[in-house]
């Protein structure tokens, strides 16, 4: 049996290594699944532009549970791959337990935090999800006619809820008085995928008032958008632009570009700089879609507001509170 | 919490309830034969797909429906063919259509709609819409009744009084009717039935085909009904719950809508309120997700009654010589 199982591995790893060119990228995408419409599938579709343009090629991988988490990155890294990009901040631990086994090759973490002092080849992305936020959160209170608007969210992590304190800042600074509901799906890796319970919060949460409501829940959010539509209220989208779902019921989608952190760190290839960049409205990493599915529902006023309070965040006039830095909201409750 | 809210609450529970219930009464059907099920989960999942890949393509959600049938039914078989007739073990047998289903899926929709393992969004016919029973407008006006009619019975999908219909129905068939004593009887006493000249083998593969049956409507309800199409893994552990409740209704029809009415409470209340303040004390979510799992446990350990599943149940029957 031992000996069974270590020729398989051989041949495992043989079958890797046959494939691999020299170098090629390597992309592993978080349990949420590559076609998410959202966060993941913002991380293919980078790549797939990258292939296009270079005419590189790369591998990638859905991870289908927690334990291949560690398992698909040494495969990777044993097969030659550089660099390595994951998806998800699932992916910090394992990313820092495998790096110091693999010194010449580079990680790329994105949405995670590796210390860049102990592991000099991991390179953490993280997004300003806060600031983002804070701009569909002006758009929702400028489009609501109840002066209620809520969030959904899926798996309740402190990441999550920065996207809700965003969201809810952004609805004050429009109107003080402004009510914003926010729920969480579930606490399980499950609240990435249950629609049928993102349609029953979006129910209760329009039976309390609301009338917009944004998704930053992944599957789940297939079930909000659905029911927004089925309602007649207008739904955010998230990470990916989700704006031609529902077209003209989607008031906007809060990007952000995930696909062009992947994009960058393909065509960097094994030259990566490493270390820890945060990607904010400044750089582009973040901001809110406006396309020919959404353009009506956009007023110039709200346009011009918006734009305004971007460039004010971006000269450091507004401060939005990041929720992770303390763990706490000024302007929501949890 | 005002009379309109209670009704939003109640609303909800219904919503959530019925493919618990179905679910449910399909595992009841199972288990009295002596065949356990904890494949539920799998077959409501390729219901949910195969009802929202067949109405997607045709238009037609009749089609659906009859589809999701076919394909839990189908699993079924091949549950039974496991578990019945190659007198395999049938929790494994389960488990491994669970894994079936959740591969499957994704792998046929992918090859089909390539749109990453989700079926397109339904329109128009390819959903169920909800049925307006008659009076519900003219009766809304009426205090406290009228409400009650209008939002909480009237104005739900078909599928939704299907399945509170089939409570009544499966009470009917398992205790006033020959096929109903035979099939209780095939899983308390599998060799007493076999004396007596009727076929276990049978009577088992038609407890497993009805249990096809109504995990086939649970899951085109879930696609079609509450969702407009089909997305991975969408069951997100309602066959588990429905098997929770089934041992909490202790193997009876009318328990077993009682207990999936209550867990489907639990779930709306949690969507409702995040956090209960109950005067100082205030109760996370996590309590309300967790307790239908909670109370099965209490119930199984035997501080409320005693929970005796069918005696037969697990075990494949070897005919003696």
């Amino acid at each position: 049996m031992t000996m069974m199982k270590s020729l398989l591995g051989a041949t495992a790893a043989l079958a890797l290594t046959s494939g691999a060119a020299l170098a090629d990228p390597a992309l592993i995408y978080d349990l949420g699944g590559k076609f998410d419409k959202s966060f993941n599938e913002a991380a293919f579709n980078g790549a797939e532009r990258w292939a296009e343009e270079t005419g590189g090629s790369y591998r990638d991988i859905e991870l289908q549970s927690e334990a291949q988490r560690e398992q698909a990155l040494r495969r990777f890294a044993e097969a030659g791959f550089n660099p390595i990009i994951t998806t998800g901040f699932s992916m910090s631990t394992p990313i820092d337990n495998v790096a110091g086994d693999y010194p010449d090759t580079k990680f790329v973490t994105i949405d995670g935090y590796v210390d860049p002092e102990e592991h000099p080849n991991v390179k953490s992305i993280l997004f300003a999800e806060e600031q983002g936020s804070y701009l569909v959160g002006m758009l929702a209170a400028m489009a609501s006619e109840t002066n209620t608007v809520s969030f959904v969210g899926g798996m309740d992590i402190p990441l999550i809820r920065a996207f809700a304190c965003g969201y809810a800042q952004g609805a004050k600074a429009v109107s003080d008085d402004i009510e914003v509901i926010a729920n969480m799906t579930g606490t399980t890796p499950a609240a990435w995928n249950d629609p049928v319970k993102g349609s029953e919060l979006t129910n209760a949460q329009i039976s309390q008032g609301s009338d917009v409501v944004f998704a930053a829940a992944g599957g789940t959010g297939i079930g909000v958008l659905q029911t927004a539509a089925d309602k007649d209220i207008l739904s955010i989208g998230v990470d990916s632009n989700q704006n031609y779902l529902h077209p003209g019921q989607v008031l906007t989608s809060m990007l952000k570009r995930v696909d062009v952190a992947t994009y960058d760190a393909m065509q960097a290839g094994a030259d990566l700089e490493t270390g820890v960049e945060t990607l904010a409205l400044e750089d582009n990493g973040v901001g809110y879609a406006l396309d020919d599915n959404n353009r009506e529902l956009i007023t110039e006023e709200m346009q011009a507001a918006v734009d305004e309070a971007r460039q004010k965040i971006i000269d450091g006039e507004i401060e939005v509170h990041d929720y992770r830095s303390d763990d706490s909201c000024p302007a929501l409750s949890f | 919490m005002d009379y309109n809210t209670l009704l939003q609450v109640l609303d909800s529970t219904v919503r959530l309830a019925t493919p618990l219930l179905l679910a449910c009464l399909a595992g009841l059907f199972s288990e009295r034969s002596g065949v356990i099920d904890i494949g539920l989960e799998g077959k409501m999942l390729i219901a949910a797909f195969f009802s929202a890949a067949i109405a997607a393509m045709t238009g037609s959600v009749w089609l659906g429906l009859g589809a999701g049938i076919v394909s839990a039914v189908l699993l079924s078989l091949v549950h039974g063919l496991a578990s019945i007739t190659f007198r395999g073990n049938q929790l494994i047998s389960g488990v491994a259509i669970n894994f079936l289903a959740a591969g499957l899926t994704v792998l046929i929709a992918q090859d089909w709609f390539g749109q990453g393992g989700r079926t397109p969004s339904l329109i128009g016919g390819g959903r169920w819409g909800n049925i307006t029973l008659p009076f519900a407008d003219t009766l809304s006006g009426v205090p406290v009744i009228g409400p009650l009619y209008a939002q909480l019975i009237s104005g739900h999908s078909l599928l939704v009084y299907v399945g509170f219909l089939m409570v009544p129905l499966t009470w009917w068939v398992l205790f006033r009717t020959r096929f109903g004593l035979r099939l209780r009887a095939v899983g308390e006493s599998p060799e007493a039935v076999d004396t007596a000249g009727v076929s276990v083998v049978g009577l088992r593969y038609a407890a497993v085909a009805i249990c096809g049956l109504l995990c086939g409507i649970a899951g085109s309800y879930l696609a079609t009904g509450l969702q407009a199409g089909f997305v991975k893994d969408m069951t997100a552990g309602r066959g588990y719950i429905a098997l929770a409740a089934l041992i909490f209704a202790k193997w009876r029809p009318w328990h077993a809508l009682g207990a999936c009415l209550l867990f489907g409470l639990l779930q709306a209340v949690a969507l409702r309120y995040q956090n209960i303040d109950l005067g100082g004390i205030t109760i996370p979510v996590q309590v309300m997700d967790a307790l239908p799992y909670i109370l099965t446990v209490v119930i199984l350990a035997g501080f409320v009654g005693k929970a005796i599943p069918p005696r037969a149940g697990g075990e494949p029957y070897v005919k003696e010589r």
